[in-house]
């Protein structure tokens, strides 16, 4: 039913069919975090790929930057309600982080843990093929603390709190593990085409 | 705190609440209270997801959250502010009335929430409509008749941009356990314990050594910056900072 007296405020009509849903279009780049924001040094940086509770592979900075850099340029869902086009990221894929271990995924299911105790499950197929990366860089500098620096999952696909900021690795996991928000309401895939923002969705 | 398993899950529809009353806050800000057709149960600090619908079927969604307390049942309060260029935030606040339906589903949000078993002290520091869930977290202790010690550190323009001043004044009279500390950043304090300028460390260290003993929980809510700059400080004066929940409004 139609809101009394409410217009409302299209996005241009040659990008509508890139809104997800109950999204807004915005040129800002918001925020969401749980609580405050960690400061890692990459000094102090590292990264391990896990099977289960079996570390299979950890990388510092410097070997991170000796893998292959790849850019990627997507559009970002928020489930806070914005959407923002075109955002230009580099760093590593989770491709060549399995080839550079020398695997094949272990399980369906992973798990990606942050340096602030964070952690977000995504099911191995929205990681793998050239759909989601590591990235340690935003608009070609250095990704900024606020925004997940030195690196961040990116997951473009699905709703951005999959995109797990400040993260210091994934994990093969057995069974499709609800992580942080997961576990507090939010939706277990969260697929922004489907609207799936919170658990029933 | 409270964590649904799983296993709960249920589809939390859309449904219809009707706009009781529009009262200004401040000039900014107005006090919306909704009465949705079934009134959820929540927790305080979750927010609700409000739609509006042109009359060609477009439809924008916001989050708002509820500023009243969880034991207040039959209506959720909101403090929404005005965004100038903004698309649902003055649709709200010039244009919707009294008896005015709106779309709402929620409430929603299980980690900036607070429940008086999960004790304190409490330190909340909001800027602007980022009071809204910390007024529903201080009613809620009240309404549970929790004595936790709780400090609001409240950053605002101007004395008359306090939203919930009176009720907020009235609480720090008769609860020898709370107090408001009023941070204003373009008016001169009208109390010796409120200071003209923006939060900075000194104002977060006195909030803290007047709770008696390190917050248990920490909530600051408000725009990004602000919650970036105040977690900071926070973080700076020694606070774990796995104690400090945040909520950023937007960019
Ligand atoms: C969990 C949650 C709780 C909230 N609770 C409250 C509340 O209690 N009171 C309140 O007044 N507001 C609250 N907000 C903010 C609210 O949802 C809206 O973002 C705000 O009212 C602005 O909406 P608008 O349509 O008026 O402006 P928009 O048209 O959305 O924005 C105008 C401009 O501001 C920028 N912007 C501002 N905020 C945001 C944002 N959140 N996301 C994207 N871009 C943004 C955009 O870039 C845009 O260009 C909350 C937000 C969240 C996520």
């Amino acid at each position: 039913m139609a809101t009394r007296g409410f217009e409302g405020r299209r996005p241009p009509a040659e990008l509508a069919d890139r809104i997800p849903p109950g999204q807004s279009l915005t040129d800002g780049f918001p925020v969401l975090s749980a609580g405050p924001t960690p400061r890692i040094a990459t000094a102090d940086w590292a990264f391990t790929l896990k099977s289960g509770p079996r570390p299979i592979k950890k990388w510092s900075w410097a070997e991170f930057q000796a893998l292959p850099q790849t850019k990627m340029t997507r559009d970002i869902h928020c489930v806070t309600k914005w959407s923002k086009l075109n955002t230009p990221w580099a760093g590593v894929t989770v491709d060549d982080l399995l080839a550079d271990a020398g695997i094949e995924p272990a399980t369906p299911f992973m798990l990606a843990h942050s340096y602030d105790g964070y952690s977000t499950n995504v099911p191995a197929a929205d990681l793998l093929d050239g759909k989601a990366m590591v990235a340690t860089h935003y608009e070609g500098k250095p990704l900024t603390p606020e925004h997940g620096g030195p690196a961040r999952l990116l997951v473009p696909h699905l709703y951005f709190w999959k995109s797990a900021k400040w993260v210091n690795g994934l994990q093969f996991t057995e069974r499709d593990e609800p992580g942080f928000w997961e576990l507090r309401g939010y939706h277990i895939h969260g697929d922004p085409w489907r609207e799936q923002r919170f658990r029933g969705d | 705190m409270r964590v649904d398993a799983p296993e709960e899950a249920a589809h939390v529809a859309w449904q219809t609440a009707t706009i009781e009353a529009l009262t200004p806050l401040s000039a900014r800000v107005k006090s919306i209270v909704l009465r949705p057709e079934r009134w959820r149960p929540f927790q305080a600090g979750q927010h609700l997801d409000i739609r509006l619908t042109a009359p060609d079927g477009y439809a924008a969604q916001r989050s708002y959250s509820v500023a009243s307390a969880p034991e207040t049942e039959g209506v959720y309060e909101l403090a929404v502010e005005r965004l100038e260029d903004g698309e649902v935030s003055p649709y709200l606040l010039d244009i919707a009335e009294p008896g005015d339906a709106v779309d709402i589903r929620g409430p929603f949000g299980g980690h900036f929430v607070w429940d008086a078993a999960d004790g304190g002290p409490l330190l909340l520091v909001g800027g602007g409509s980022g009071v809204a869930p910390l007024m529903s977290i201080l009613r809620h202790r009240v309404a549970a008749r929790s004595a936790v010690p709780a400090c609001l550190v409240h950053a605002a323009r101007l004395w008359d941009d306090v939203l919930f001043r009176g009720e907020l004044l009235a609480l720090d009279e008769d609860d020898a356990a709370f107090r408001l500390l009023a941070a204003l950043s373009r008016d001169t304090p009208r109390r010796p314990q409120d200071t003209g300028r923006r939060i900075d460390a000194a104002l977060l260290a006195d909030a803290i050594t007047g709770l008696g003993a390190r917050p248990r929980l920490t909530f600051v809510c408000g725009a990004n910056p602000f919650v970036e700059s105040v977690t900071t400080l926070l973080v700076g004066l020694g606070l774990d900072p796995a104690s400090i929940r945040t909520e950023r409004f937007g960019g």
